[in-house]
């Protein structure tokens, strides 16, 4: 652990626990982790805690009721209140607004096989509190990197106006923005009804919820919805909110074609089949602003970047492989929330905390088995609501045949549909790496986090096949988990 | 944030926050603190302000949460910074061109 030169990890805060990601599953893992005895770091790209599901306004400038559209709000200020008391008492360091770029991993042999993450800034002279380290060792990590939309290229979708449905509550919830005046929501899952109840309820008008899939996909498992008694709480808030505004949910219906010139005017609406085929127009809509979301999309790039084992999960994402008390592949290394299967905070939280309590046990602090217990059977219970929501709505199987060659599929690099076919037809790509390194989808400024997904899909869904996880993986893998500069990277430790 | 804003107490969210303005290719936009940059242009009614290499197609907000970096814009000199993230600051200068590359080629990006 001394002999290596260069070595960063020698140098860098060396801590029991190294948390990324300050959402419902890194505060968890933060507070059970510090609670049970350890000294914990939370890293976290965002400025205050509460990750993408409890954004708020700058608790520093407060814009009245910080709860205002937020589910499970208790369970945040109670995880809140916490953390702040183990700041204070020196238990927990948090560093706000850093992203892990670099994951420098243990040397073979290495006991406790500790990871040094390196960090840069979330944005150039970000208000970090004071210098803070640029690299922290953390004998055990656990990564809650958490998710985002995940997005389906449509004709226009690239137009100002279209925003992730994620996008347009995170203007709401953080800065009580209205990111349009008449909205349309569309894609597929449940989050789509917060996002269209919270755009009316800030005063927009809101012409349709349209729902590719079917509500009536969640009869196949009734059991698993009477299962956490609370999303049917919800379900019956956010469809007497639906009918209170007059906003029609569509189901069976997609927009396949956005248009407009500087930013979007209207939308073409289409009836789907079961599999995801137009069946028949079904009108258009004029907006300024259309919401999309396709389910979520887990990051992980940390976790590919420890060498933890990926799996594809039942909603086709790329999650990691975890045993059942939230442990990777990789010694030292847990995974907590989105990250090992889009599932919701309430999950989230559950592994969260079931994930610090096992870094504590594995560096042999005491722990109740009876909590771990009561945490596992929360989690295998959340799993099963988890299936049948994205057995409900998956992603409508036939979805390229919307698209036109003009399409862009990948926003960062501009990347059409008929370059993405001609690197399949014209020079035989048959995998989504081989049409990323020809057409040079995914290869911009986001790295695919965007269109890798869809990339994947379409490079299966030509070939006839189902989607593997090894599609996925091409957009997971990166050299640098976040963009750094050249000054950093003069300064950076070895990297294999 | 200035050390007056820093609070503990839970009544301070009746309190209102500090309003100011920042400019946007020499325009004044009002702003309140908090916001991201991205939320003060939104409010202005701005949905772009880049417009890409090849394609010449104007971007502003996708994902809203850091992950897209459709919304690039430059903040006081500082290309690239996404505007969903930076918070806005008084007198922040926030530009749709790049110090030293010529402009983005802006066109129309308010929609008014």
């Amino acid at each position: 652990m001394t002999e290596r030169p260069r070595d960063t990890a020698s140098t860098s805060p060396r801590y029991d626990v190294a948390v990324v990601g300050a959402g419902p599953a890194g505060l968890a893992a933060a507070v059970a982790a510090a609670e049970a005895g350890r000294r914990v770091v939370l890293v976290d790209a965002g400025g205050q805690p509460g990750g993408q599901y409890w954004r708020h306004p700058d608790e520093t400038a407060p814009r009245g009721d910080e709860s205002l559209g937020h589910h499970d709000w208790s369970t945040f200020t109670a995880l809140r209140s916490r953390l702040h008391g183990l700041v204070r008492r020196r238990r927990i360091t948090h560093l706000p607004w850093r992203q892990v770029w670099f994951v420098e991993r243990p040397s073979v042999g290495d006991e406790p096989p500790a990871h040094t993450l390196h960090l840069t800034t979330s944005y150039a002279g970000a208000d970090t509190g004071g210098e803070g380290p640029d690299a922290v060792t953390g004998d055990a990590v656990i990564l809650c990197p958490g998710g985002y939309d995940r997005q389906l290229p449509i004709p226009g979708w690239d137009l100002p106006g279209v925003m992730a449905a994620g996008g347009v509550q995170a203007l709401l919830k953080g800065h009580r923005t209205v990111a349009g005046r008449r909205a349309i929501v569309a894609g597929t899952g449940p989050f789509l009804l917060p996002v269209a109840t919270g755009l009316a309820q800030a005063g927009a008008d809101v012409v349709a919820v349209c729902e590719a899939g079917s509500i009536t996909g969640w009869s196949r498992d009734p059991l698993a919805a009477a299962a956490v008694p609370g999303k049917a709480r919800e379900a019956l808030e956010y469809a007497t909110e639906l009918i209170r505004h007059r906003i029609p949910y569509r189901q069976r219906t997609a927009i396949t074609a956005i248009r407009g010139t500087e930013a979007v005017r209207s939308v073409e609406l289409s009836r789907l089949d079961r599999e995801g085929r137009i069946r028949e127009d079904a009108g258009t809509a004029d907006v300024d602003l259309v919401a999309l979301g396709w389910g979520f999309t887990p990051s992980l790039e940390l976790v590919s970047a420890t060498g933890a084992a990926t799996r594809k999960d039942i909603d086709d994402s790329l999650v990691a492989v975890v045993d059942d008390e939230q442990r990777a592949t990789v010694p030292g290394v847990y995974v907590a929330g989105e990250a090992t299967g889009v599932g919701g905070a309430m999950l989230a939280v559950a592994e969260g905390e079931l994930a610090g309590l096992m870094t504590a046990r594995d560096q042999r602090a005491p722990v109740s088995q009876g909590n771990v217990r009561t945490l596992q059977k929360r989690i295998t219970r959340h799993r099963r609501f988890a299936a049948a929501m994205h057995a409900a709505h998956p992603v409508p199987r036939h979805w390229h045949e919307w698209l036109s060659p003009e399409t862009t599929v990948c926003r960062c690099e501009e990347v059409s549909y008929r370059q993405v076919c001609g690197a399949r037809d014209e020079l035989g790509a048959g995998d989504a790496r081989t049409v990323k390194l020809m057409a040079r989808p995914g290869m911009g400024w986001c790295q695919g986090r965007v269109c890798g997904f869809a990339s994947a899909k379409l490079a299966a869904a030509t070939e006839g096949r189902a989607l593997t996880a090894d599609d996925l993986r091409p957009t997971a893998k990166q050299p640098f988990t976040a963009p750094v500069s050249l000054e950093q990277l003069a300064e950076s430790p070895r990297y294999e | 944030m200035s050390p007056a804003h820093q609070h503990d107490v839970p009544d301070d969210a009746t309190a209102e926050p500090e309003r100011f303005e920042v400019a946007f290719d020499g325009r004044p936009l009002p702003a309140t603190a908090g916001q991201s940059v991205g939320s003060v242009l939104t409010d202005a009614g701005i949905r772009s302000w880049r417009t890409t290499r090849t394609g010449h197609r104007p971007r502003g907000l996708f994902c809203g949460i850091g992950v897209c970096y459709d919304c690039l814009i430059t903040v006081d000199g500082e290309p690239n910074q996404r505007a969903c993230l930076v918070p806005a600051r008084p007198g922040m200068t926030l530009s749709s061109t790049v110090p030293g590359n010529g402009p983005f080629e802006t066109a129309g990006d308010t929609d008014d």
